[in-house]
């Protein structure tokens, strides 16, 4: 004779919930406690290399949505090219990593920030100010360069420990 | 803790006054009325934060914690949010009965607690036939609903003003026969000398009875797992749902306070209420009010939400039957039985009520039956 029809199932619903109200909750509290995100993510910044970028303007070619606009001049003693303007709307970007993909100096990354909520679609517009590795706590991900995931935080999951925010 | 620091005071205002004081008519009326609003407000605010922290800690969550210490203004700022919010009037409504639908909802909730005994005797009215006031005054609020939904020219909220109808027609007869028999031993109409009579709660002496009372009086609250009325994956949010604004505030507050309205009631009737040791009187009333409240958002946490028609066979084919049989042992067992000899009941009626719902569930309950199939 089985009992399920006469309440032992309704009882087994209830010792399953009872038990999770007795757990630990399992979700992170996100601006107090936050998660280290993939290594490889595609952060919705960009990150750019100063240094190696040539201005050749492949990344700006690739782009499906148009979003990179570069403005460069020739500069003639170095013999070669000064970026003057480098810009991306990250609004209208797709994170499809195009760009980083076909960058042939690795000048070009993904960040790993995804905090970037604005009030106005006008701030969504990066400069090469805002991109710049050296202007602070810009992190490049490892999006197609695997060579820089030693440098970052292992990923954290939800099953893993917590992050705490300092 | 806030929520219930007022009606520590009641007590302490009853002792510090002279003993004939409430024997002014005017004076008892407004004391009792301010307090009885308060506290079913509080309650409403601690009720709304035990269910949301309950529930979201059984579906591992959080729940709300950012308001106030642990979250516990998280209601005061609900009903800020909703008070600033433009109240809509759609074009199309019925608006004399679209504006005084949440008036009749919300009124019977409040008067409903006029009887309730918080302490002994602590009640606005010792009315003696308190049980009847009740049942009788708290379907006053199905008219608000059924106003609601029928003046939103709405197909949505008319179908759940149509499913509040049914559900409280068909659950009001096994409520009305499971507190009748209850009636049957302790002798009298009045909430307060059903609290009086439980030497021994007549959760033990009416086991059936309880539990059809339980689940009948969360299918007329439309609670989990009967809330048929705003099944939110198929009528949206039931007959609400043209409400905003301050309009809306007053459904919500009217959800909750029957939810409160149904925990005293249990706690009432068959948990004796205020009767306790060691603690006061109107502790042990709230403390039982809120273990029933748990259960209950327990089981809207598990249960998944029934058919309507899964939800009348419940009534008609098991409940009411039951609810029947146990009036009719009950009033054997009084009949047969001296005022000293209760206890003999509780084997009696434990073994009774086993043998009814086994042999129910497996011979006489099966869905369908006499069904049209379309």
């Amino acid at each position: 004779m089985k009992f399920e029809r006469y309440g032992l199932g309704i009882a087994k619903g209830l010792s399953v919930t009872l038990g999770y109200f007795f757990r630990r909750p399992s979700v992170t509290q996100y601006p107090d406690q936050r998660l280290h995100v993939s290594r490889r993510t595609r952060g919705q910044e960009m990150v750019w290399d100063r240094e190696k970028c040539t201005g050749c303007c492949t990344c700006a070619k690739s782009c499906p949505q148009g979003v990179i606009e570069i403005v460069t001049s020739t500069n003639l003693k170095n013999n070669k090219y000064e970026v003057e303007k480098y810009q991306v709307d990250t609004g209208y970007c797709i994170q499809c990593g195009l760009c980083v993909e076909s960058c042939p100096y690795e000048a070009l990354f993904f960040s790993t920030n995804y905090e970037c909520a604005k009030y106005r679609r006008s701030e969504l517009i990066q400069n090469k100010e805002d991109m710049m590795l050296e202007s602070g706590n810009k992190q490049r991900s490892a999006y197609f360069y695997p060579e820089l995931e030693a440098d970052l935080p292992r990923q954290t999951l939800l099953i893993e420990r917590i992050t705490e925010e300092d | 803790m806030a929520i219930i620091e007022p009606v520590i005071n009641i007590p302490v205002i009853l002792q510090t006054l002279p003993s004939d004081w409430p024997g002014n008519f005017w004076g008892h009326w407004v004391l009792f009325s301010l307090v009885t609003i308060i506290v079913v407000i509080l309650m409403v605010m601690g009720f709304i934060y035990i269910a949301r922290r309950e529930i979201g800690r059984m579906q591992s969550r959080v729940g709300p914690n950012r308001t106030g210490p642990f979250g516990l203004l998280q209601a005061v700022a609900d009903v800020l949010k909703v008070l600033l919010k433009e109240g809509i009037t759609p074009a199309a409504v019925d608006k004399p009965i679209y504006w005084l639908a949440p008036i009749v909802t919300l009124v019977p909730v409040f008067v409903v607690f006029a009887v309730m005994p918080f302490t002994n005797g602590g009640m606005l009215a010792n009315l003696n036939i308190g049980v009847l006031y009740v049942v009788a005054i708290s379907s006053i609020t199905t008219v608000g609903m059924f106003m609601a939904g029928w003046g939103s020219s709405n197909k949505y909220s008319l179908i759940s003003a149509m499913r509040v109808i049914a559900s409280v027609v068909s659950y009001e007869f096994p409520v009305l026969i499971s507190i009748a028999s209850v009636i049957l031993i302790a002798g009298s109409l009045s909430l307060n000398d059903i609290v009086i009579a439980q030497d021994i709660p007549f959760i033990l002496l009416q086991p059936l009875g309880f539990l059809v009372f339980f689940i009948a009086g969360l299918a007329e609250i439309s609670r989990a797992p009967f809330d048929l009325l705003e099944a939110d994956q198929e009528i949206v949010a039931g007959f609400h749902l043209e409400y905003s604004g301050i309009k809306f505030a007053l459904f919500y507050l009217v959800e909750y306070g029957e939810a409160f309205l149904l925990s005293c009631l249990i706690s009432t009737i068959f948990l004796a209420g205020w009767r306790g040791p060691i603690l006061p009187e109107w502790l042990w009333f709230i403390i039982k009010a809120l273990i029933v409240w748990f259960v209950m958002v327990w089981l809207w946490a598990t249960l998944p939400r029934v058919r309507i028609d899964q939800m009348m066979a419940l009534a008609w084919k098991f409940l009411l039957p039951l609810a029947v049989i146990n009036l009719v042992v009950t009033a054997i067992e009084v009949l047969s039985l001296s005022e000293d000899m209760l206890w003999i009941m509780i084997p009696i009626n434990f073994a009774m009520t086993a043998v009814l719902i086994l042999f129910w569930s497996k011979k006489f309950f099966r869905l369908g039956w006499g069904r049209v199939e379309v």
